[in-house]
């Protein structure tokens, strides 16, 4: 195992302790998604993205990710402190009164690497399609990066603007759905298939990868390959497989953690099998 | 009552393509987008000059608002335009979330408002438009009166950081302000200073009450007009000192008696100076097929139903 690989697994763990810490300590909070997404997120923000140091929201001049599925912000907030954007003591106000960490991510507080609002689902993508095309007319040669959730797929909005990309040949986005099969009220192909996904996307025109979300050294060759597809006149859909609550053998499998905290038997349970690697907030 | 007179009349649409042109050639940073009503909104000219400017949604106005969020992201200043139903009512939670909470500075410019639409019937015709919009923190709700001062409003805005919903219509109606205005958002323009009356109008309905306030004066009523382009902010110093002054107030608007500029000002008055008010909008109701002046006489837009709002309200004083 490279280097590297072992740095960001050992950065992953943190993360995920982090995100079970942020949601037991408020006793709200979405674990399960956060959980599936960790590895993701950190490859995406300690490799992938080019960046600049500090924090603009026009972000010219640098990679940029939008999450549309706003309520796994635990590890939105966890990745962002860890990668420097505030200090990871902020962690410890996520969902409490006069925090900038709120429930879903917003500028609305200031809260430095967040560029839009999002939680009300299905509006991430169009928001990436704008910053998108914006780099164009910059001519800022950069990427525009989105997480949508896949029981988010489910909302019409996305359908409008996964008909616009590719007939507007934009190029410089990686869109990735976070492809767990679960959503609040139990499996997405019990509440609202979605049937053949990648048929879907394909048909209406990008140009469709797939990647196992829970191995680090798959993330980091399908963001690569991904990468490697933009810039040719479609824009580049990951499917990524992930599992709910990935990382806490009790989460793991089930719908039942989308939204839950665990309590402290459960938060104890849950940090013994999770090392902690940079240190607690 | 000072003397109005147009040579010319025009839509207030065109005056927002006239200035979307020029805000075009003045800031490189403006963008315009559309949602397949291109030739309704009259952004022909823009596009012309600035095709890589300009971005065809297609008929997707939730894409189209997230799309301009997004551009917002690396300093652009997207104008987005539809039919103001579809600008607000349909994406009001687009609106609501990527770019009001989020301050993003979209402006958000819809067409064809309220009754005078005319034929297409009530599905086209919003009458809550200001209501939906005025609620939202942070958001700049603007309706100017005429063609000119349509277009200095389209001009104004890209100087404001923030979003803004910007209305105006359809009907032909006349010139009457000066071409070579100067806008300030949230100023209340004084058409016509009074001693009876405050006659707080805002889009077409301004020069309706100049129509009325004519009458009145045959009346031996000296009524003060006051253009509300800007209801929020809402220049609440201007409504104050005339209503003060007047002791009595009409408000007169295309839209819902319920949420609009109305209420605006009955909030201002209520809180600071109770003051006698009679309504001229829409009673709380939806619209319907017909020719725009035929649709005002029903609904109780036009200028002789002010002359009676003002005759109803000045023996409440």
């Amino acid at each position: 195992m490279s280097e590297e690989i072992i740095k960001l697994e050992r950065i992953a763990s943190q993360v995920r302790r982090d995100i079970v810490r942020m949601v037991h300590a408020c006793q709200s909070g979405h674990p399960g998604g956060s959980l599936g997404c960790t590895d993701f997120f950190v490859a995406l923000y300690f490799s992938a993205m080019e960046r600049k140091p500090g924090f603009d929201i026009d972000g010219i001049g640098e990679d940029l990710f939008f999450l549309s599925n706003g309520h796994i912000s635990p590890v939105f907030y966890s990745t962002l402190a860890r990668s420097g954007y505030f200090d990871v003591s902020e962690l410890a106000t996520f969902r409490k009164i006069n925090s900038r960490l709120q429930g879903h991510p917003t500028t609305h507080e200031g809260l430095p690497g967040i560029r839009i609002a999002s939680g009300s689902l299905g509006q991430g993508l169009s928001v990436a399609i704008g910053a998108a095309r914006a780099k164009k007319l910059n001519n800022d040669n950069h990427l525009v990066y989105v997480l949508m959730g896949d029981g988010e797929q489910q909302e019409g909005q996305i359908w409008e603007a996964a008909l616009y990309a590719p007939f507007n040949k934009v190029d410089n986005l990686i869109a990735t759905i976070d492809y767990n099969g679960q959503q609040i009220d139990g499996a997405t192909d019990q509440v609202l298939s979605l049937g053949n996904l990648r048929a879907k996307w394909e048909a209406f025109g990008w140009d469709v990868l797939e990647m196992n979300g829970n191995v680090m050294s798959e993330v980091l060759s399908g963001l690569a390959e991904a990468k490697s597809r933009t810039g040719k006149g479609k824009p580049v859909l990951i499917l990524m497989k992930t599992e709910m609550g990935n990382g806490v053998d009790f989460m793991m499998g089930s719908h039942k953690w989308h939204g839950v905290a665990p309590n402290d038997e459960q938060l104890a349970s849950a940090l013994s099998q999770l090392e902690e690697t940079l240190g607690d907030y | 009552m000072k003397k109005y007179t147009y040579t010319d009349k025009k839509d207030t649409r065109s005056g927002f393509g006239a200035g979307l042109l020029e805000v075009g050639r003045k800031n490189d940073n403006v963008v315009a987008l559309c949602a397949d009503l291109v030739g309704s909104l009259k952004m022909n000219d823009f596009i012309k000059e600035f095709p890589e400017r300009f971005f065809q949604i297609g008929i997707a106005e939730a894409n189209m608002m997230g799309i301009a969020a997004g551009l917002t992201i690396g300093g652009k200043i997207p104008y987005t335009g539809t039919f103001a139903n579809f600008s607000t009512g349909r994406v009001y939670d687009q609106i609501r979330q990527s770019i009001a909470y989020s301050n993003k500075n979209v402006k958000i410019c819809a067409s064809h408002a309220g009754l005078t639409l005319g034929e297409d019937g009530a599905t086209h015709q919003i009458l809550e438009d200001i209501g939906l919009m005025k609620m939202l923190p942070g958001m700049t709700v603007i309706n100017p009166c005429d063609y000119n001062q349509t277009k200095a409003a389209t001009i104004a805005i890209a100087d404001h950081d923030g979003p803004v919903y910007l209305r105006f219509g359809r009907p032909v109606v006349p010139i009457f302000t000066d071409a070579d205005q100067k806008f300030e958002i949230g100023k209340a323009w004084m058409v016509n200073e009074g001693a009876d009356v405050s006659i707080f109008a805002t889009g077409h309905l301004v020069w309706e009450a100049i129509q009325a306030g004519e009458q009145l004066a045959e009346l031996g009523i000296d009524a003060e007009i006051i253009n509300i382009h800007t209801i929020k902010p809402l220049d609440e110093e201007a409504v104050l000192k005339s209503a003060a002054k007047t002791r009595c107030v009409v408000t007169a608007e295309e839209h819902n008696r319920l949420g609009g500029l109305g209420d605006s000002i009955a909030q201002v008055l209520a809180k600071n100076n109770p003051t006698p008010q009679e309504y001229v909008a829409v009673n709380d109701s939806f619209g319907e097929s017909g020719t725009p002046a035929q649709l005002m006489e029903k609904y109780g837009l036009n200028a002789a139903n002010i002359v009676a709002a003002v005759q109803r309200v000045i023996k409440r004083k």
